[in-house]
């Protein structure tokens, strides 16, 4: 009974932990934008409207061609030995932290890059590298491209976690046998189903790229940047003056984001309308799968090719001797950078798979605490609930944080472990609930009155039914969740007061000083972390049910 | 909830006991309370070789003073500023997190202005006397604030012109001429974008070319006087703009980016604020054997750096001790040693013992550095009005595209 009455109150306490640090870090982040002139400030700055429309136009298109390329790769491939491949190279690449995989990008692309090098002097007659503008282009296609190719493995994963709750294959067998295209059958069949699983994780992404900082100022435009990257600059000056000009920059940015998101429930609408009236023409689009097939196929070996590309040429530098342009290889190898980077190495891994465990720890428990007790006291989540998990993931993390870490400056936690795994935990939780909501609560409650009918307890049918047949989607939520902390960089510098050092913390010091060996040495530590959990996440499961074939993915 | 709890219960186990601030005049008393200390030492992170030089301070410190240095890498100094500010704003005014920083210019005034530094402390330390305040007055005048004392200066840097020799014979030796060259080179050149520190640099250094009086660059920027003053600066821009690299579209992001062109060889050009750099780099393998490097005929811009104390920093006295240790002649002629840093020393050779002395003339230059003779005159910094206007109008006209 006591258990019981602990776990009916599990929700509430999970939103207190989230919108405590939330509300209080908004509030003191969110306050200096009201002083007197601030937004007039702002509003003087001639950079805005560019900002805002960079902002604005690169998480659009790079949600949308992410998201596109996700649902082509899965309607159009799903089963076939390219889309295994590609699932097998693109789910370990959802670890790369996004500093890294733009460092890498940029090496990859650029002119003196490492494609211009192999292809100099013998293809091109380049003996320099030519004065070509590909990177921080002023419309921000790089900025859209590395955005797409650091979101479709997220989504990918998310959306292969929720596909078994859609009862696919089924669906699919249907539509073939009424004579549809395999993508049209599964646009019209599937994604129906499967989408209300996946919205969460769209809006995050869609927030998540309007905002992003490290990814914007490595490949953005810089004349002027991004909004959220132009807020860092504001936030980080010495000229104090500044900071509530960057308060009135974060409240724009939230608006900007809030209006992106309306747009998306809106085109979400109507294209569902669209897909009503497509079904009634009884239109099959059997011929659309003859193309659609190569050029998904085309486009997601691409993603693979320039991220493995990318991270390739970051472990090449990590081990490189003396490289110049044109030559495509370094003149020998060496492991000068490594032995320098070593004597801090392992306390900052230690460190950082400290906190990566305590917080996923903590968010898995309470994640699947919530949703225990919603499914068992019949809980709905209000509006105002999900919001509240939801203001870590939408606000711009510089914008929220520094009134956080004066939050832990006032209660005295600040520079503890404790504490950075507690801040840590804000935008972890978030990420863990969303990939595990949806398969969660998709789970067939049929199983569970059968099991009550054979006189189960609650806490049997949870312990013996639920909790072993999803252990897959919460071994995957815990993953990104483990991802999520590894690759924090703010929260970590701002509540560990600079005296809790990750390899995140020390990966982004160095990368400001543009050493590419070094980075290279950071960057593949930085990624064995995450890449051992979700390998951890895909071999338990299988190992665990080796015997059994109905829990195999695709059954 | 819990957690939050048994956070707040942890750091305040650890947190320390309120001390009195330490007397730099007793030094005993420093060296008998800093024994046993851990020194946050906030520097920027992003050389692998100041890392390193930084963590053999804190050895020394150890062996020597039984002091521990952590070096918090930051990705800028400002961060620490920030830092020490929302520590004021939130009552915290003893056991703050930043010990000592590595700072100077606009952070020193900013900290300055707001009354964040403890001190002054400078020049009670044992060895400010070795300090070389005559022949390199930046040492007490940081971007033309007087220093008064409350940060103590421990590495001069001056700015030198990277060139390829195997594409530029003879490097352009002034303002006008590099103009012309990039005209000749398009797309060979570029600078890093203001506000970026070594960028806004180098705009200062071209108006030091073309400007008819220097010496208001060290008076405050007069509003009335200053579109006048500073025409020719924007004038030789617009001509140089459409010449740079990628035609001014795009521009790198800082020192470390600047050189990085330099080494994939975007750029034939570059500048840096270490004399010393491009040796270092070129022993590292990092740089082509043949860059060299050269100043401007009429001087170029010097200035020192410094590291300071924050009013409520939770060791000052171990702090204390760190800022005399990096005067002491054995460290300083370490940092000047270009296999190690290549930073030019703040001591006055002439007052150093002969064994001490010994120890800098032992140092090789390195094959693209100047001999300090041929570093020619170093040119104050402007006052810190003309870093923060010059930047801005810079950003208006450049930075934020048409």
């Amino acid at each position: 009974m006591t258990a019981d009455g602990a776990l009916r109150f599990a929700p509430r306490l999970t939103l207190l932990l989230m919108a405590v640090p939330v509300i209080a870090g908004l509030a003191g982040t969110l306050r200096p934008a009201f002083e007197a002139g601030s937004v007039a400030r702002l509003l003087d700055w001639p950079g805005l409207p560019r900002a805002m429309a960079l902002s604005m136009g690169t998480g659009i298109a790079s949600t949308v061609l992410a998201l596109a390329l996700t649902l082509g790769l899965v309607a159009a491939l799903q089963g076939g030995r390219l889309f295994t491949l590609i699932l097998r190279l693109l789910s370990p690449l959802l670890a790369v932290p996004h500093a890294a995989a733009a460092l890498g990008l940029a090496f990859l692309l650029a002119p003196s890059g490492w494609i211009a090098r192999a292809l100099s002097p013998w293809a091109t007659g380049w003996t320099q590298p030519p004065d070509l503008l590909i990177l921080n282009d002023p419309a921000g296609l790089a900025l859209t491209a590395g955005l797409v190719l650091k979101e479709v493995p997220f989504l990918l994963l998310i959306l292969i976690a929720a596909l078994p709750q859609a009862d696919a294959p089924r669906r699919l067998m249907l539509m073939a046998s009424l004579g549809y295209g395999r993508v049209a059958g599964w646009m019209l069949s599937v994604l129906p189903a499967v989408w209300p699983q996946m919205r969460p994780a769209v809006y995050a992404v869609l927030a998540y790229s309007m905002t992003a900082v490290d990814m914007a100022i490595v490949l953005g435009p810089a004349l002027p940047p991004t909004l959220s990257a132009q807020l860092v600059l504001w936030m980080t000056s010495p000229d104090l003056s500044i900071h509530p000009v960057a308060a009135a920059g974060a409240l724009v940015q939230l608006g900007l984001v809030l209006a992106a998101l309306a747009l998306l429930r809106g085109a979400e609408t109507g294209l569902a309308r669209l897909g009503c009236r497509l079904a009634l023409t009884g239109i099959r689009g059997i011929r659309a799968d003859r193309w659609l097939a190569p050029v998904v196929g085309g486009a997601g070996l691409l993603v693979v090719l320039l991220m493995a590309g990318s991270l390739a040429g970051l472990a090449l530098w990590s081990f490189a001797g003396p490289w110049v342009f044109p030559d495509a290889w370094p003149q020998h190898l060496e492991l000068d950078a490594w032995a320098r980077a070593a004597p801090g190495l392992g306390p900052a891994a230690l460190e950082t798979l400290l906190l990566a465990a305590l917080s996923t720890a903590l968010a898995t428990g309470l994640v699947l605490s919530c949703l225990e007790a919603e499914a068992r006291f019949g809980l709905k989540p209000g509006g105002g609930a999900l919001w509240l998990l939801w203001l870590p993931l939408i606000m711009p993390q510089v914008a929220f944080l520094p009134g956080l870490a004066e939050l832990a400056l006032r209660t005295g936690a600040e520079g503890s472990t404790g504490a950075v795994a507690a801040a840590h935990l804000v935008f972890v939780l978030p990420y863990v609930f969303l990939s595990l909501a949806a398969p969660w609560r998709a789970w067939d409650p049929r199983l569970a009155v059968a099991g009550a009918a054979l006189g189960a307890t609650p806490g049997r049918i949870f312990w013996r039914l639920r909790l072993p047949m999803l252990l897959r989607p919460i071994l995957t939520a815990a993953a990104v969740g483990f991802a999520v902390s590894v690759g924090q960089y703010l929260p970590t510098l701002l509540i560990g007061g600079g005296r809790v050092t990750t390899l995140t913390t020390e990966a982004v010091a160095l990368s400001s000083g543009g050493n590419r060996r070094i980075i290279g040495t950071y960057a593949m530590l930085q990624l064995a972390l995450p890449l051992l959990a979700f390998a951890l996440a895909l071999a338990l499961p299988a190992a665990l049910f080796r015997n059994r074939t109905g829990m195999r993915p695709g059954a | 909830m819990k957690m939050s709890v048994a956070a707040i219960v942890f750091a305040s186990c650890t947190a320390l006991p309120a001390l009195a601030q330490p007397d730099p005049t007793d030094w005993a008393t420093v060296l008998q309370e800093a024994r046993g200390q851990t020194v946050y030492w906030h520097a920027w992170g992003g050389d692998p070789r100041i890392n390193d030089f930084i963590a053999w301070v804190g050895d020394q410190a150890l062996s020597r003073h039984g002091v521990t240095v952590t070096q918090v890498k930051l990705a800028a100094t400002a961060d620490a500023v920030a830092r020490v500010v929302s520590e004021k704003q939130a009552g915290q005014d003893q056991g703050g997190a930043v010990d000592l920083i590595w700072i100077n210019g606009e952070n020193f005034a900013a900290m300055k202005d707001k009354g964040l530094l403890f001190g002054p402390f400078a020049e009670q330390l044992p060895n400010w006397p070795l300090v070389d305040v005559a022949g390199k007055p930046a040492t007490r005048m940081d971007f033309t604030e007087p220093t008064l004392g409350l940060e103590s200066p421990w590495a001069m840097a001056q700015l030198v012109f990277e060139y390829d020799s195997a594409r530029v014979p003879t490097p352009p030796p002034g303002a006008g001429q590099l103009l012309d060259w990039a005209k000749a080179n398009p797309g060979r050149f570029t600078y890093p974008r203001p506000p970026d520190y070594l960028g806004a640099t180098f705009l200062k250094q071209v108006l030091y070319g073309v400007i008819d009086d220097p010496d208001l660059l060290l008076q405050p920027v007069d509003p009335a006087t200053y579109d006048r003053v500073t025409a020719p600066l924007w004038a030789w821009l617009a001509e140089l703009t459409p010449a740079l690299w990628r035609q001014g579209r795009a521009y790198p992001a800082n020192e470390p980016a600047l050189g990085q062109l330099l080494a994939d060889g975007e750029i034939d050009i570059a500048f840096a604020f270490n004399t010393g750099r491009a040796s270092a780099a070129i022993a590292a393998g990092e740089l082509p054997a043949t860059i060299r490097t050269n100043v401007w005929t009429g001087g170029t811009i010097g200035n020192a750096s410094f590291v300071a104390i924050p009013y409520n920093a939770a060791h000052a006295a171990g702090a204390l001790v760190v800022a005399n240790l990096l005067l002491d002649p054995q460290v300083q002629a370490r940092a000047q040693d270009p296999d190690v840093l290549g930073f030019q020393t703040v001591l006055n050779l002439a007052a150093l013992t002969d064994e001490d002395r010994a120890r800098f003339d032992a140092l090789d230059l390195g094959i693209a550095t100047l001999a300090p003779d041929d570093l020619g005159t170093a040119l104050p910094e402007p006052h810190a009005s003309w870093m923060a206007r010059i930047s801005q109008d810079w950003i208006r006209r450049y930075g934020v595209a048409q």
